[in-house]
């Protein structure tokens, strides 16, 4: 077939960017040269629309190994181990086929980290559906958690924190987000740079068929109603495969014979091979015939675009081919000497003794488009005039009631249960709680995690949206009592094409960029995931953030459970009462205007590290954030975990109780300690500054809020734990 | 005390167990499914897991595995096999112990803490145990343990059902039963005791930090009844 500008068009390229092939070639690509350009040059391998943006990510710090531009980001978690860990998107396959949808983005995310050596000790996930009432909603959440549970299950990987929202405006777009951690020794880390010439190039794993071709380009599109037609290009997961993967590289790993190692992820093939050669400044050679084909007759063009998972790409050192071999014929895996590094600095490909393509790989990597997109920037939004009187005519137990069974706020354990969160032994902190954390095997030593987006505020002032992820993700690790570290980010936005859009995703970046840079809280990897829109609607702006931090002492975690009768509960931060964009001004006024609340990043961080000090003086028996559903909702949930109560005291504010109770500001936590350290722990908080009040103390199963507002804890639990199951068996 | 943990092509739990016996005073060494000799053992576990990716049948295929017929004899001969989740599920598929494992009963995985009442002391594995009610943790897609009318009746005649699906203080009924598993049965023996397979993982509740400390009092009593 000869090409010509249609065929590149139907590739998704645009007419310029097919000129720029033909003017770089300085001839017309044959079709499978075209192949491999479209998928290195779409959105999702190239990056063309938000390099220039992502640039500006602090990415960098005393605890960074390896930041942005590998298969996942690197920390030092000290004593020669560090943690690999990346966050990824796989939302537009789920979409589409919710089970391997979701279970291939397990499954892409896990590989991404073992292929650096780390064994993945550690699943987390942000998923996000069209409003419950949507009649896709619920088959799509039962496929996306039985996906992810299928594949991290099988794995045996825990599963130990996330995050479930519901938003109309993902009606037509549902967003999965999949995140690994993975231990490693410092000493032990694979990277994906080649080097060397003439050193075998391998292909293990599962062999290549013709699932998931072009689903890089796919997930590069928008939606639209012929969307079903795209099945095919969905890939399907084999979790026992890539079982059987992780440990066979595991133990090639354990020696000396890999030079380079990178899976096939997006774009198969072709990327896997590009990225190894281009980052060592090589040429690379590949014969197609030698590659495992699960069916007959593939075409160079089907092989080189193929997204079959479960396969890895590895340049070894000459001679260790037979050692290699021995290890994936023991674990039941194809093996196969594919090609070799060159000096020609192209990609060349052959196929029945002819070449069939003859790249020069600077011309798919460099020399790829990068754009600067017209965007729009976002005004803050006008505060809300609310009436006082209409706040005073609510009931408080009525509110809170509606908050705590709201979807967004309500238990999630429909969703974690069918997730073993438990596997591998070293869980202390189940879902649920502000971070999921796992020891580090065989030491003192765990290790925190979250996952955080908050779209609502992104969408209402993307610039305080992006900070207050952060922010958020911050507090979380925290909560638990570990000192942040690092972040990834996965950023799921509308099409970069349309000046609102990418007006969101520019400012939440910015926004992203200086809460980490002012938390010390480095970006180390993340992925992009534009075009999350049906026909012209976008998603709302959803960054979501991935925190990791580290436990020196894991027997100091803390939980947010309240722990004992007659401890005093404190807050730290101030309650200023803002209430545009928060639940309540969503749920119960129906009132979808106005600013997020404000991020203070200076408070945010003394506030945070304060709170490090009570911990590590062993003052904090419990703790929690609060985020969204404001105070009340945070004190409800540590009662409810604990099964205690609570008696408040009056607040010494001036604002309404609807809005103290209500109201999201920003960096605040909820801590209970021993009445006899208040004087102590007043002594910190004074010496940093650090605002606080005194709460209430804890007593047995009823929540007083006021003399005339008293909830027993078991209707709290009725509120909080029934909505989903209910809703899901409806 | 020597034990022997298997490892099938997609056993994830066999760590767990190994770093469980390990912490009970087990000497434990790690067999690979296509050895042919056991070591020379006093307990043999088939871990958790989901070995061959649960194709085909949960367990159908590690049972043929080559080291399976030396742990038959094994078992035959009297040695002590325990086999936990996907470990129970194997030993079904051999016949060493009676009953199949369906589909959980709402068709999906479930992974939480649950009580289990001890119903039978009579044998190696809980002997002394100073408890009749332990709290023990799943995690599994197929645990809804079912048997023919009359394979129940021998069973039950032979004092077979090792533990049932109960709450905190010991009743067993249909409301604690988180799989739908046939009248709560969480674990059986074979005929003779020394085999005995159940879905709860012990080896994740060994330590005050994790999800309880029952299965620690499980392995310090197997450990004393074996010596």
């Amino acid at each position: 077939m000869e090409v010509n500008e249609q065929i590149a068009i139907d590739h998704g390229l645009k007419k310029e960017e097919y000129q720029k092939i033909c003017d770089l070639l300085k001839r017309t690509p044959n079709l499978t040269e075209l192949g491999i350009f479209s998928a290195m040059w779409n959105e999702h391998c190239s990056y063309k629309s938000s390099r220039l943006h992502l640039k500006k990510l602090p990415t960098s710090g005393e605890k960074v190994i390896q930041g942005p531009g590998e298969n996942a980001g690197v920390i030092d978690i000290d004593d020669g181990d560090a943690i690999v860990f990346k966050i990824e998107s796989h939302n537009h396959p789920s979409f589409i086929e919710p089970y391997q949808g979701a279970a291939t983005g397990v499954g892409g995310i896990m590989r991404d980290v073992f292929t650096m050596g780390a064994r993945p000790i550690a699943n987390l996930n942000s998923i996000h559906f069209g409003s419950p009432q949507n009649k896709k909603t619920k088959n799509l959440l039962r496929g996306v958690v039985h996906g992810i549970g299928g594949y991290g299950n099988c794995m045996g990987v825990p599963t130990i924190a996330g995050q479930t929202s519901f938003d109309s405006s993902y009606n037509g777009n549902i967003l999965v987000n999949a995140m690994t951690l993975g231990l490693v020794k410092k000493d032990k880390i694979f990277y994906s740079k080649a080097a060397g010439l003439n050193k075998p190039v391998i292909y293990v794993g599962s062999k290549t068929g013709r699932d998931g071709i072009h689903g890089a380009s796919m997930a590069s599109a928008s939606f639209d109603e012929k969307i079903e037609e795209k099945k095919p290009t969905v890939q399907v997961g084999d979790p026992f495969t890539e079982k059987l993967l992780l440990e066979a590289c595991l133990e090639l790993m354990a020696g000396d014979s890999i030079i380079a190692i990178q899976d096939m992820g997006a774009a198969g093939l072709t990327s896997s091979s590009i990225e190894m050669a281009s980052k060592g400044n090589l040429g690379i050679e590949i014969d197609l015939n030698k590659v495992p084909c699960r069916e007959s007759k593939m075409t160079p063009y089907e092989i080189m675009l193929s997204e079959s998972q479960e396969r890895m790409l590895i340049v070894l050192e000459n001679g260790k081919e037979e050692l290699a071999k021995k290890i994936f014929d023991k674990w039941n895996l194809d093996f196969a000497v594919i090609g070799k590094t060159t000096n020609s600095k192209n990609i060349e490909l052959f196929f029945d003794n002819q070449k069939v393509a003859n790249i020069p790989i600077n011309t798919l990597v460099e020399n790829s488009p990068m754009y600067d997109r017209k965007w729009k920037k976002t005004k803050l939004p006008k505060k809300n005039k609310i009436k006082k009187e209409d706040l005073k005519k609510l009931k408080v137990k009525d509110v809170l009631k509606k908050i705590l069974s709201h979807p967004n706020i309500c238990s999630k354990e429909w969703i974690w249960q069918q997730y073993d969160h438990t596997v591998m032994g070293d869980t202390i902190q189940k879902p649920g709680g502000d971070s999921g954390v796992v020891r580090v095997h065989g030491t003192k030593k765990a290790v925190a995690a979250t996952v955080d987006s908050s779209a609502v505020y992104c969408w209402a002032h993307p610039l305080s949206g992006g900070k207050q992820i952060v922010c958020e993700s911050w507090r979380n690790l925290i909560s638990v009592g570990a000192t942040p570290i690092a972040i990834t980010n996965c950023l799921n936005f509308g099409s970069p094409e349309n000046d609102v859009n990418m007006g969101e995703f520019v400012e939440c970046v910015q926004g992203i960029g200086e809460a980490s840079k002012h938390l010390q809280f480095p970006v180390v990897s993340g992925n992009v995931s534009f075009y999350n829109q049906t026909k012209e609607v976008g998603i709302k702006p959803t960054p979501s953030i991935g925190g990791v931090g580290l436990i020196k002492d894991y027997t100091k975690m803390i939980s947010m459970d309240f722990k004992e009768l007659n401890n005093l509960v404190l807050l730290i931060g101030k309650t200023e009462g803002h209430i545009d964009q928060s639940l309540f001004a969503r749920t119960i006024l129906d009132e979808k205007n106005g600013p997020p609340p404000e991020i203070n990043l200076f408070n945010e961080k003394n506030n945070g590290e304060t709170m490090l000090q009570l911990i590590e003086k062993n003052f904090v028996k419990s703790a929690h954030d609060v985020s969204i559903g404001g105070l009340i909702t945070a004190i409800s949930k540590m009662c409810i975990k604990g099964n205690k109560g609570i008696e408040l005291n009056k607040p010494k504010s001036l604002i309404s109780e609807i809005e103290y109770l209500f109201s999201e500001d920003q960096g605040r936590y909820i801590i209970e300690i021993h009445p006899n350290n208040l004087d102590k722990v007043v002594n910190i908080l004074d010496e940093n500054s650090v605002h606080y009040e005194k709460l209430g103390k804890i007593v047995q199963n009823h929540m007083t809020i006021n003399p005339k507002t008293n909830i027993t804890i078991d209707e709290l639990k009725s509120y909080n734990t029934n909505w989903l199951t209910n809703y899901m068996s409806a | 005390m020597k034990s022997s943990v298997i490892t099938f092509p997609g056993s994830n739990c066999d760590r767990d167990m190994h770093v469980a016996l390990k912490k009970f005073g087990f000497n434990n060494k790690m067999v690979w499914h296509d050895d042919n000799e056991l070591p020379k053992s006093d307990l043999v576990v088939l871990p958790g897991g989901f070995s061959y990716g649960d194709y085909l049948r949960c367990g159908s295929m590690a049972s043929k595995s080559k080291i399976m017929q030396s742990v038959i004899n094994f078992a035959n001969s009297g040695g002590l096999v325990l086999g936990i989740c996907n470990g129970f599920q194997i030993l079904v598929e051999t016949g060493l112990v009676p009953g199949v494992l369906l589909r959980n009963k709402y068709l999906e995985f479930i992974c939480k803490n649950v009580f289990i009442k001890v119903d039978n002391k009579n044998n190696p594995y809980f002997k002394n145990l100073d408890k009749e009610i332990l709290e023990f943790h799943i995690a599994h897609n197929e645990g809804n343990y079912f048997c023919t009318s009359d394979q129940l009746k021998q069973i039950e005649d032979n004092n077979q059902i090792a533990i049932y699906y109960s709450n905190k203080s010991g009743k067993i009924e249909d409301q604690f039963n988180p799989n739908g598993s046939l009248n709560n049965i969480a674990g059986i023996f074979n005929k003779e005791k020394n085999v005995l397979g159940m879905m709860p993982h012990p080896e994740r509740m060994i330590d005050k930090s994790l999800s309880g400390e029952d299965g620690s009092l499980f392995f310090k009593n197997l450990i004393n009844n074996i010596k």
